[in-house]
């Protein structure tokens, strides 16, 4: 019976809010991220070998560092090529929407709270990008990246004569070492653990609680707005 | 200032040594150097002209170990050179003068040599109650080691103490031990971290700067690059245990009488620059990870705050002993799953009524 209802009250219109190049960054980067991880973790942590065998017959764990040295070279270029669409991409990319540098940013994002996290009020501005929350949150994000790209690249150094990795080679001289800059690289490694496990739900719950789409968006562009909303915004 | 000192040359005809002795000595020295043998005759050449260099070696927060080292430079002819040929004026360990004639020898250096002598600085400097942890003939280590750093051509921060405080500025540091290069400014510092260095970098790098009379190059924390530019990792002979995936699990198993690699021990050799894969210790003898034990990192910053020696990952500040990012990450891990798990049974009571028809209207817990 309510089903009829739903239909009739979110009359919903399609709207082109994530262009293909955010797209193929988005997916690209969700690839590398876990390639990363996974890799990071045994490289920290190799798994026992119970097995006799001489050194001379495997190459399981360079295999493991090739990977994860191929993939944040990935990582990074995307990364760029991410900030460099922040520049050009459609007003949903632009880097505007990352900094909170005006009030509206901050009342939106404390609406967020109320509304999505704390649950205490029930309606919030539309919005059709990231809102407000996100937005900041993506933000950290790429200091993150940058940080974690810093570390990385930083300890690599010493393993890479190449022009590019030399870049990074006096990272660990200010950290105090390539000890502490390891440190560093592991702990920010948990940021995206913990990132991953919000935004994936947070996905799943802003598609089930507002029913625009948001998860096939990342997919097809796509993301549903209320009618009414739309018209009021036309006004 | 007229005081005339006699060449390394001289000085090792008088003592008896032949010229194939010397130019024996000059290819060892250029090989110590890490120049390549084109240089033997460029350095022996040097020798042969240069006249012996005044040394102070002054001794602060240590424990005399990288002295322990020097003098066990593993060929005989290079302790020679180094007690005999050099002119160590003052050094509280090897000299023969004590108390007033000490002090005096300090000073005539100081005053006869300004501008020429090289000072070597062996452990920190206490900083803390204006530096009365450590005083020598009344006055502290401090002021010893600015007065005898105004006059000299350069310094050497002898080991981790004066390179990077070593054990002393472990935390909390209650002598606010210093490295000489956060006090002396302006003159060039050559640090030679480990606990102890490596007996023939020692000789290496006060032979450079002897033959040489300029320091050699360094890298950004100011070593010597030609000892200090590539891991211990890097040269490891058991480095292919590594990239194959072969681990020491535990001291005593299997893995470990064969030789693996002790990466999971919590090996520092991954993050620590130094040339013991190469030199190794005693004549060559050894060096710890051949003798089955994990390199601790005895030349990198902080290595007695970066955790224990048996363990890769240094302790998470903050959450106790046994604590490391892996861990504080794996319960951060938790709590956010099981938040994100409450989040939703929430979502599920208080916005009951916009999931099922999108009416905007909450609805309490409670009710």
């Amino acid at each position: 019976m309510y089903k009829y209802a739903r239909i009739e009250k979110t009359l919903m219109h399609p709207k082109y809010v994530w262009q293909l190049p955010v797209r193929f960054y988005h997916w690209i980067n969700a690839l590398v991220v876990v390639i990363l991880g996974v890799t990071g973790f045994i490289i920290g942590n190799p798994p026992g070998i119970t097995t006799v065998s001489e050194a001379s017959l495997g190459y399981w764990f360079g295999t493991v560092r090739f990977i994860h040295f191929v993939a944040a070279y990935v990582f990074f270029f995307n990364f760029l090529f991410r900030l460099y669409w922040g520049f050009v991409g459609n007003k949903f990319a632009k880097w505007k929407n990352f900094i909170p540098y005006t009030k509206a940013h901050w009342v939106d994002m404390w609406d967020v709270l109320k509304v999505d996290i704390f649950q205490v009020e029930c309606s919030k501005n539309p919005n059709l990008g990231h809102n407000a929350l996100a937005s900041f949150t993506y933000f950290l994000t790429f200091i993150v990246f940058l940080l974690q790209t810093l570390t990385g690249f930083g300890i690599y150094a010493a393993m890479s004569p190449s022009w590019f990795p030399q870049l990074f080679a006096w990272i660990p001289s200010v950290l105090g070492g390539d000890i502490a800059t390891r440190q560093i690289h592991h702990i920010l490694m948990w940021f995206f653990v913990l990132f991953a496990i919000v935004h994936v739900y947070l996905v799943f719950y802003h598609d089930y609680i507002e029913k625009n789409g948001v998860t096939s968006s990342m997919i097809g562009g796509w993301k549903f707005q209320d009618k009414d909303k739309v018209e009021r915004e036309k006004d | 200032m007229g005081i005339r000192r006699k060449t390394y040359l001289e000085a090792a005809m008088d003592k008896g040594y032949s010229r194939r002795d010397f130019m024996k000595l000059g290819a060892m020295m250029t090989a110590f150097m890490g120049l390549e043998s084109s240089m033997i005759g460029q350095v022996t050449k040097a020798m042969e002209k240069a006249t012996r260099i005044p040394i102070i070696w002054l001794h602060g927060q240590e424990c005399t170990c990288c002295s322990e080292s020097f003098i066990r430079s593993s060929h005989p002819l290079v302790a020679d050179i180094l007690l005999d040929l050099v002119s160590l004026d003052y050094t509280e360990t090897l000299m023969a003068p004590s108390g007033y004639q000490a002090e005096k020898s300090l000073h005539d250096t100081m005053t006869n040599f300004h501008g020429k002598y090289l000072l070597c600085v062996e452990g920190s400097i206490p900083t803390k109650e204006e530096g009365v942890y450590c005083c020598i003939g009344g006055k502290t280590f401090e002021s010893i080691v600015e007065e005898a750093a105004e006059g000299a051509k350069a310094i050497v921060a002898w080991g981790s103490c004066a390179s990077n405080g070593c054990v002393q500025s472990a935390k909390p540091n209650p002598t606010g031990a210093t490295p000489i290069h956060e006090i002396i400014k302006g003159k060039p510092i050559i640090n030679v971290p480990g606990c102890p260095p490596i007996a023939e970098v020692m000789a290496g790098v006060v032979v450079h700067l002897l033959t040489f009379d300029r320091i050699p190059e360094l890298d950004r924390l100011h070593r010597p690059k030609a000892f200090y530019s590539r891991r211990v990792h890097d040269t490891c002979y058991r480095r292919p245990n590594y990239d194959a995936g072969l681990f020491v699990e535990s001291f005593d198993d299997e893995n470990a009488k064969k030789g693996y690699c002790l990466y999971k021990m919590g090996c520092k050799g991954p993050v620590t620059y130094n040339a013991c894969g190469v030199i190794r210790w005693n004549n060559g003898v050894s060096f710890p990870i051949q003798s089955g034990h994990p390199c601790i990192g005895c030349s990198e910053e902080n290595f007695w705050d970066n955790g224990g020696f048996y363990k890769r990952l240094p302790n998470f500040p903050g959450f106790g002993i046994e604590s490391n990012a892996y861990k504080v990450g794996l319960g951060l891990g938790i709590a956010t799953g099981v938040g994100v798990a409450a989040h939703a049974v929430v979502t599920n009571i208080r916005k009951r009524k916009l999931i099922a028809d999108g009416e905007c209207e909450q609805t309490n817990v409670e009710s």
